[in-house]
């Protein structure tokens, strides 16, 4: 029994990459097991692994997490990546669940039906561009640090970029007019952790492809 | 300037009725200023005092918060009802989790098309009684304690209780099959700061009619 964390859920982004995201960001070596077909949720079921009976599920320190809040947010604690107070915490919170709403956005974009998909591409440029990227922007600005919060690196850091990441793949000029995002994400990028997480090979999975979507939704339904 | 925590959202549950019972639970008074028209919302927008144009806001410890989740960690953590440490918070967030996700369903449940009203009832039930509330009556019964998580009142007891009350208004006998639930409703309901939180003319809100419906159509 490895004590590295193991991860339980499709290979695909979804609900768990920003937890890779954020393993990977603190150095933390994990495990996957994937689920390929609806018999191997079932199975997991079956076990009393899922505690609500759904994915992602991470075992980890002797618990059997679900929730991808709950498991992000006991890794950020863990590994000192959620502040250094309560009051750092409560913007760190605030940006990332600012964050999390938009990722929604662009991790549902797969899954709407045809003749919705060109408005839905459009609330997500809105959204974003208008919405969430100047906040970020401005927050840089007003204090003209490298990090979110705290001059720190923190879980905020890492799950903005994430989000940046993919927003670009969504519309790849999405970020023209907040330069101060442009060198974050480049800034971040390079902390060697997140560097490696980067590169071709490791955990962090592609973007869903439209082919793939039918097959997750038969483990579904 | 340190005063009372200042809620700005409609005058109904929404997503700001957790916080009103987190507060109330804590024993911290607060006060609330309404949102009643789109004008509003849009002059609160055009202060800059919500950081993503969204309530919830609350105005607390000289911050202006905004998302729910990020607001009722920082209450829970500061009045002491997030667990003792990092293994008792990660079960107090799933627990938590679990019951953001069956409240999410109830609460939308008044904005569905009506000819979908009834299916989705059927579905909110269905998960309620097999899904989320054996995890709760489980933990209870395991570990025999009063509360959900290291024998102490938490977040997850008093988030679970407003749960509770949220089924039992779509269907009155929903906890039949959960007699540990039942005794921790009546327990739970009996605590002073709770308790007053239950009683007619306090801040808590009733649930959506109709009529509420059409405002918070016309003010989002």
């Amino acid at each position: 029994m490895s004590g590295k964390p193991k991860l339980y859920y499709f290979n695909a982004r979804g609900r768990m990459e920003s937890i890779r995201w954020l393993l990977a960001a603190a150095g933390v070596e994990f495990e996957e097991c994937f689920l390929e077909t609806k018999d191997d949720l079932t199975k997991l079921r079956k076990d009393g692994s899922l505690l609500f009976q759904q994915v992602p599920m991470v075992e980890i320190d002797g618990m059997k997490m679900v929730q991808s809040r709950a498991i992000a947010n006991y890794i950020a604690m863990k590994y000192n990546l959620y502040g250094k107070d309560l009051k750092e915490r409560a913007l760190i919170d605030m940006y990332v669940e600012a964050v999390i709403d938009l990722n929604e956005l662009l991790v549902t974009h797969p899954f709407q039906p045809a003749d919705k998909k060109e408005q839905h591409f459009a609330t997500i440029v809105d959204k974003a561009t208008n919405r969430y990227f100047p906040v970020y922007e401005k927050v840089l600005k007003d204090h003209g640090q490298d990090f979110l919060v705290g001059n720190r690196f923190s879980r905020a850091d890492v799950q903005l970029l994430e989000t940046l990441l993919m927003a670009e793949e969504c519309k790849p000029d999405i970020l023209a007019k907040f330069p101060l995002l442009q060198s974050f994400k480049a800034r971040i990028s390079n902390i060697p952790t997140i560097k490696k997480f980067l590169q071709p090979g490791s955990q962090r999975k592609p973007p869903l492809q439209e082919k793939d979507v039918p097959k997750l939704m038969k483990i579904f339904h | 300037m340190a005063g009372k925590p200042k809620l700005h959202y409609t005058k109904g549950r929404g997503k700001m009725e957790s916080i009103r019972w987190l507060l109330a639970a804590a024993g911290v008074e607060f006060e609330e200023e309404f949102i009643e028209t789109k004008e509003d919302l849009e002059k609160l927008r055009n202060d800059g005092s919500l950081l993503f144009q969204q309530v919830p806001m609350v105005e607390i410890d000289g911050m202006k918060m905004v998302q729910t989740r990020a607001i009722l960690s920082y209450i829970a953590a500061k009045y002491n009802l997030y667990g003792k440490d990092l293994k008792e918070r990660a079960w107090i967030d799933m627990y938590v989790e679990g019951t953001t996700d069956l409240m999410g369903m109830i609460m939308y449940l008044p904005f569905q098309p009506a000819d979908t009203k009834e299916k989705n009832l059927a579905l909110i039930i269905e998960r309620v009684t097999t899904r989320y509330f054996p995890v709760y009556e489980k933990a209870l019964k395991d570990h025999g304690h009063d509360y959900l998580v290291g024998n102490k009142l938490s977040w997850a007891d008093i988030h679970l209780l407003e749960a509770i009350l949220m089924a039992e208004e779509c269907k009155p006998d929903i906890l039949s099959a959960f007699p540990l639930l039942q005794a921790f409703k009546g327990r739970t309901s009996n605590i002073p700061t709770i308790k007053k939180f239950l009683q007619p003319g306090s801040q808590r809100k009733p649930p959506a009619d109709e009529k509420f419906v059409a405002v918070v159509r016309k003010i989002f």
